[in-house]
């Protein structure tokens, strides 16, 4: 059984639908790439995958034993986060809090979690330091290891390379294909920059006035992929 | 000095004021617990609405001639926030705005109720006085009943073991409620929490430094230690800290000087915001 499947899925919110007839499974260990113009519902799927929109149609199926709430997230900066006064430790941690449920306090196994998560991104040695003062892509790597805390099973990222710089961008891509390739972890990405994203991705999501679902190489050969990313050998030519 | 040593030793053999100092200070440690989460969940409009209501709550107390207001003012003041809450979310009347209709209106109803009581049912005085105490606090918090303190001292005790149990959880919601919803942290429950914590403080706060002046007993202190501390719990330590030791100042200096209660409390807590704000332009100055 896939990890996730949509049925015929319609999205949208205060009962106006932005996308209808999503249908499409995830298997353990894919890696998904959902792209699409701006506004075509990307990440209103993302929201609704994660239990945080209601769909205006069609059904979600969890398997293979996954829950809702055992999906990673990766949401995009908000502005509340970025003064605010937090050490590295404590927002790692804070990705404990859901399989906390209603226990008050964080046990020695949520700490551990937290400690191995922040090793395993290499911010161990930033633990103390305050969020707010670390560049973009360390504050990345630190909701990076805080998804990891909620989840062993699947991430959610939402532009997870938005406002990065290439080199860092680079590094990030390499981090989440090794989470996706070395610990199995499954990957649903939301991203614009088509191009650089779907390289690394084994499926591939096309919202917009065209749904395309399907592997990688069938994207790029596809109508939509042809006029959304041009093909994968004309690289950064019409950017 | 020995003069003002004398006055200080002669004020404290009154029975009024050895019952304020414990009930201020555990009032100013719990109002500045959730002061961060409400600067930064942009609630600090909520905090001042509420304490608007909280006054009207207190005219309709005050014209009912309860002997003890506090309950009835607690209750309609922890309804309105958990409504106001609600609105934030979802409403057509977009979150502000809500605040705003319902914190103006209170004050204008509170007002009006006032003035059609029975001049008999006013406790102290004139009118004007009246509602001056219950705006700025003016001495209220020397005058309270051994009711009121002992209610206030179990009240503070409340919100301080509640901030305790669910600091992680309140940690979670503020820096990032829809991750936490979507890891399964029960947000609305939280949610909801926080703010019948928001409004027992709002109560409190109230008695100390009357209904005006509440959000700066609740903010300055997370202000002040947010220019200097990184992280959160340092910053919780902090504020409480510093509300404390700004409550005892100025208690201290309006018993001294005989100026307002609730004003010289904030004026202390602006004092140890400038404070901050310079030592942590220093420190980052060093930093550079």
């Amino acid at each position: 059984m896939a990890l996730l499947t949509c049925r015929d899925l319609s999205l949208g919110y205060d009962g106006r639908e932005i996308v209808s007839g999503l249908n499409f499974e995830i298997n353990s260990g894919d890696y998904l790439c959902i792209v699409g113009e701006n506004g075509s519902g990307k990440s209103t799927l993302m929201k609704t995958i994660l239990g945080l929109e209601t769909p205006l149609g069609g059904e979600i199926v969890f398997g293979d034993g996954l829950k809702q709430t055992e999906i990673g997230y990766l949401p995009q900066q908000t502005l509340v986060q970025r003064d605010f006064p937090a050490s590295v430790r404590e927002i790692v941690l804070s990705g404990c809090s859901g399989r906390a449920g209603l226990r008050p306090f964080y046990s020695r196994d949520d700490k551990r979690r937290a400690a191995e998560n922040m090793e395993r991104m290499d911010i161990s040695d930033l633990a103390s330091r305050c969020y707010r003062e670390l560049s973009g892509g360390q504050q990345q790597r630190v909701l990076l290891a805080r998804a990891l805390c909620a989840t062993g099973k699947m991430l959610l990222l939402d532009e997870p390379v938005s406002g990065l710089d290439p080199r860092v961008t680079a590094e990030m891509y390499n981090l989440i294909r090794s989470l996706n390739r070395d610990d199995g972890i499954t990957v649903i990405m939301i991203s614009h920059d088509v191009d650089e994203a779907i390289s690394y991705a084994t499926r591939v999501l096309h919202i917009g006035k065209d749904v395309f679902f399907g592997t990688r190489e069938e994207y790029l050969g596809s109508e939509a992929g042809f006029l959304y990313g041009k093909g994968s050998d004309s690289h950064g030519g019409d950017a | 000095m020995a003069a003002m040593l004398d006055k200080l030793v002669r004020y404290f053999s009154l029975p009024g004021v050895q019952r304020a100092f414990p009930a201020g200070v555990l009032i100013a440690l719990c109002s500045s617990l959730l002061g961060v989460t409400l600067v930064l969940k942009r609630f600090s409009f909520i905090g001042d609405g509420l304490s608007h209501v909280a006054f009207g709550a207190m005219a309709i107390a005050t014209v009912l001639k309860l002997s003890n207001n506090i309950p009835l003012v607690l209750a309609i003041t922890i309804i309105c926030a958990i409504l106001l809450l609600r609105t934030g979310q979802n409403a057509r009347i977009k979150g502000d705005a809500a605040v705003a209709m319902i914190s103006v209106g209170a004050l204008a109803m509170g007002y009006l109720i006032m003035n059609l009581a029975p001049k008999s049912s006013i406790r102290t005085g004139t009118l004007a006085s009246d509602v001056c105490t219950t705006l700025f606090g003016s001495t209220s918090i020397l005058t309270l009943t051994r009711t009121d303190v002992i209610l206030c001292a179990v009240l503070s005790l409340v919100v301080v073991a509640a901030f305790v149990v669910f600091y992680n959880k309140i940690f979670s919601v503020t820096f990032d409620e829809s991750f936490a919803k979507a890891t399964g942290t029960r947000t609305g429950l939280y949610n909801l929490i926080i703010s019948v914590i928001v409004a027992v403080i709002i109560v409190l706060a109230m008695n100390l430094v009357g209904s005006l002046l509440i959000s700066a007993l609740i903010i300055f202190p997370a202000l002040s230690a947010m220019r200097v501390f990184k992280s959160f719990r340092s910053v919780t330590v902090c504020s409480a800290v510093l509300s404390v030791i700004c409550a005892v100042i100025g208690l201290l200096v309006s018993i001294l000087a005989g100026t307002p209660v609730g004003s010289t409390i904030v004026a202390a807590d602006i004092v140890a915001f400038a404070g901050f704000s310079a030592a942590g332009a220093i420190i980052r100055g060093i930093k550079k």
